[in-house]
């Protein structure tokens, strides 16, 4: 069928074509409300959504379509009308077997493939990036999706700001069918970004996409692609063995800490890499608190003994697909923000959340810990001498926290200290919470007192509006 | 439309009441009920008096391995089914015995094929528990969508316009999309006998409209089915088995 603008499809009016994807047309389209003869058969009831400009994906039909691009748009027709949030396009209607198209969201802001032009980007540039994909691929992981086919054209940057993931042709829903994984024997992907494991057809593992975004905070800081453009399958498969020239070698302004993060994504063995997303993001946008290895100093690949020796391992049994769920994987790896209170006097408190702190860790040796305490803004102000010695405040903070989590069983790259200026203490901790994807608060409740009710209590506010689970920490009296 | 799908409810009058309860909360528009009403449990009057009630009403039932067995008619079976048979059969009036004797081995509507085993071969009372099972079922039916149970396990077979042919574990309360690009062999899970590790409920809801497919598992009172079996001087393993689940 010959697509032409202001042609009418069960009530979207085509407006006009946008660039072809790589399996369908796309059109811009609009939601026709006012046309009696055209009853909508299969759209929804028209909504406030439909104010926002749609985009209709219609299969292409010529014939000789590949299995994937077929396969790819049943699934994409699977999955997004399940996902939802900010990182995500709208899902709004679907055709049937005999029309189909699926209507979403068109995305209003710049796909990332216009960035690639204006590479290398500075540091703060590529992590502000890396850490807003990072956050969506947290949200997508979250809602049991992998994408398995993350590169700059499958993000858009939102003009509020996010990034948006698009295309979910060959993603992978967990508690869905996997019919990509059963129409196609052998990997499937994209030849810069896709991960070793998917090489193998493991196709459950969400650290895949961590690992393509690896190749993309490669390219953003260097210009070029760690694999380069490859098309044969030998040369995909090169990655297992060979490892990318480190960034800084291309680009001395790559910053050590960019080069650790961006080495990790990349590692072979998915285990060795962030093991989430929300991970990912938090190193992003802590720089400071990423503890530095030989990977950040690198400045050549490897030697010809080791690549042989992963050539040699390069097998399949390389990777046994995670046995876990998404979720379960998720979970296993939560953030962990305590809340300690320093001041003089509640001492035994902070020892109570302490060894709070120590028990949770027992039981998830993968998590990450962020301790954070929170520094009266107000109080500094009103005394000039401490005012004056705010800095030292701050590091003298910082020692006391350190020493506060000395029993806490944590490497040192899991664990982070902040102390954090501020008026509001537990605004601040629920924004630090919000803004790094956190899991779990543990907090101190001080003892009640008629000054406290009056005032408000810090760890009450905190169980009201905290994004996630909260343990409140009493002493015993 | 919505139809309610429930098969092997086995005599397990708790496990039914359970799925039909849940069920209520539900525009219902079509209950179908795949086979196996008796057999295994203590109650198999009560599940074919109310099968025979929403039959009445324009249910779809068709009939089950252990239902044709408890009409006499010759099925293979181990010992403790067998002997659950034999108790069975004397527990039916003649009035419930001639219900069963006249479901019918499939019916289909609107492209979905409700069949109690394998659309291959019906009578014969075929297992759906891998890809070549399933693989026949498919070629003895052009219907897009075959409903069927049996095997006590939830599976969902499907099949592609390329012919590429696979098995997945259905997740339990994820409306699961059958699309149109490709057909479907849903095996239902057992309502009275789960099978699979799991010992709660299972029957599954589908809607036209959206076609998506939604297995449910619901925990009932397993130990009140239990003792009425050990009561009814049933074999032990009918009655231990429904808290294992296997």
């Amino acid at each position: 069928m010959e697509l032409a603008p202001g042609q009418i499809i069960d009530g979207f009016r085509l407006e006009a074509p946008l660039n072809p994807g790589g399996m369908a047309n796309l059109w811009r389209v609009t939601r026709q409300t006012a046309n009696p003869v055209d009853p909508m058969p299969k759209a929804e009831a028209p909504s406030p959504a439909d104010a926002m400009p749609l985009l209709m994906k219609i299969p292409f039909t010529r014939g000789g379509e590949s299995p994937v691009n077929i396969v790819g748009f049943e699934v994409e027709g699977m999955i997004l009308p399940r996902l939802s949030g900010a990182h995500v396009p709208r899902f709004v209607a679907a055709g049937d077997f005999s029309s189909p198209y699926i209507v979403m969201e068109l995305i209003a802001g710049e796909s990332l493939k216009a960035r690639l032009d204006a590479t290398p980007l500075s540091a703060d540039e590529t992590a502000a990036i890396g850490a807003k994909i990072a956050v969506a691929l947290h949200d997508l992981h979250r809602q049991h999706v992998i994408h398995l086919d993350l590169k700059p054209s499958n993000v858009i940057i939102r003009e509020s700001g996010e990034a948006a993931l698009i295309d979910f042709g060959l993603s992978r829903h967990e508690q869905l069918p996997d019919l990509v994984g059963e129409e196609i024997d052998g990997p499937v992907g994209t030849g810069p970004y896709i991960a070793p494991e998917q090489l193998v057809g493991v196709r459950s593992d969400p650290r895949s996409d961590l690992f393509a975004l690896g190749v993309i905070l490669y390219f953003l800081a260097t210009g070029e692609r760690p694999f380069g453009d490859p098309h044969t399958m030998i040369e995909w498969r090169r990655r297992l063995w060979r490892d990318p020239v480190p960034p800084r070698a291309r680009n001395k302004h790559v910053p050590p800490y960019l080069q650790e993060i961006i080495l990790r994504c990349l590692e072979v063995d998915p285990a060795a890499r962030p093991q989430t997303a929300a991970d990912l993001a938090f190193a992003l946008r802590n720089p400071e608190c990423v503890i530095l290895t030989a990977r950040a100093e690198r400045m050549q690949r490897d030697g010809i003994a080791q690549v042989f020796t992963r050539w040699l391992r390069s097998g399949q049994s390389a990777f046994p697909p995670p046995q876990r769920s998404v979720a379960t994987q998720l979970a296993r790896a939560p953030i962990i923000l305590a809340a300690v209170d320093l001041a003089p006097g509640h001492e035994a408190l902070s020892e109570a959340v302490a060894s709070a702190v120590a028990r949770l860790i027992a039981t998830e040796p993968g998590a990450r810990l962020a301790c954070i305490n929170v520094l009266k803004g107000s109080l500094l102000a009103i005394d000039p001498t401490e005012d004056a010695q705010g800095r030292s405040v701050q590091l003298q903070r910082l020692i006391e926290l350190k020493h506060w989590a000395r029993n806490v069983a944590l490497p040192a790259e899991r664990i982070t200290f902040h102390a954090i200026e501020a008026m509001d203490a537990a605004a601040t901790i629920i924004d630090f919470a919000r803004h790094n994807r956190a899991d779990h608060i543990v907090i101190g409740a001080r003892a009640s007192s008629a000054l406290r009710r009056y005032l408000g209590s810090v760890s009450s506010q905190v169980v009201a509006e905290a994004p996630c689970t909260v343990t409140v920490v009493r002493v015993a009296r | 439309m919505l139809t309610a799908l429930f098969t092997d409810i086995h005599g397990n009058r708790e496990a039914f009441e359970a799925c039909l309860a849940h069920a209520s909360r539900y525009p219902i528009d079509r209950y179908v009920f795949l086979g196996d009403y008796v057999g295994y449990g203590a109650d198999p009057g009560f599940v074919v008096d109310t099968v025979r009630d929403f039959a009445a009403r324009g249910a779809i039932a068709l009939i089950g391995n252990h239902d044709s067995a408890a009409i006499g008619a010759r099925e293979r079976m181990n010992e403790e089914a067998a002997l659950a048979i034999d108790w069975t059969r004397a527990q039916l009036d003649p009035a419930q015995l001639a219900f069963l004797k006249n479901r019918p081995f499939t019916a289909e509507h609107n492209g979905t094929l409700y069949v109690h085993a394998s659309a291959a071969e019906p009578e014969h009372w075929d297992y759906l528990l891998d890809t070549s099972a399933a693989a026949r079922c498919f070629l003895a039916t052009a219907a897009e969508r075959i409903f069927c149970g049996h095997t006590h396990a939830p599976a969902l077979f499907h099949r592609s316009l390329t012919g590429k042919l696979a098995g997945f574990e259905p997740v339990a309360g994820v409306a699961t999309p059958l699309t149109a690009q490709r057909r479907w062999v849903a095996v239902i899970g057992s309502v009275g006998q789960p099978r699979d590790r799991n010992p709660a409920a299972c029957y599954a809801l589908y809607d036209d409209a959206t076609r998506e497919l939604t297995y449910l598992r619901l925990p009932y009172d397993i130990e009140s089915a239990q003792r009425k079996i050990r009561d009814a001087g049933l074999p032990l393993f009918l009655s231990a088995r429904l808290a294992w689940g296997r």
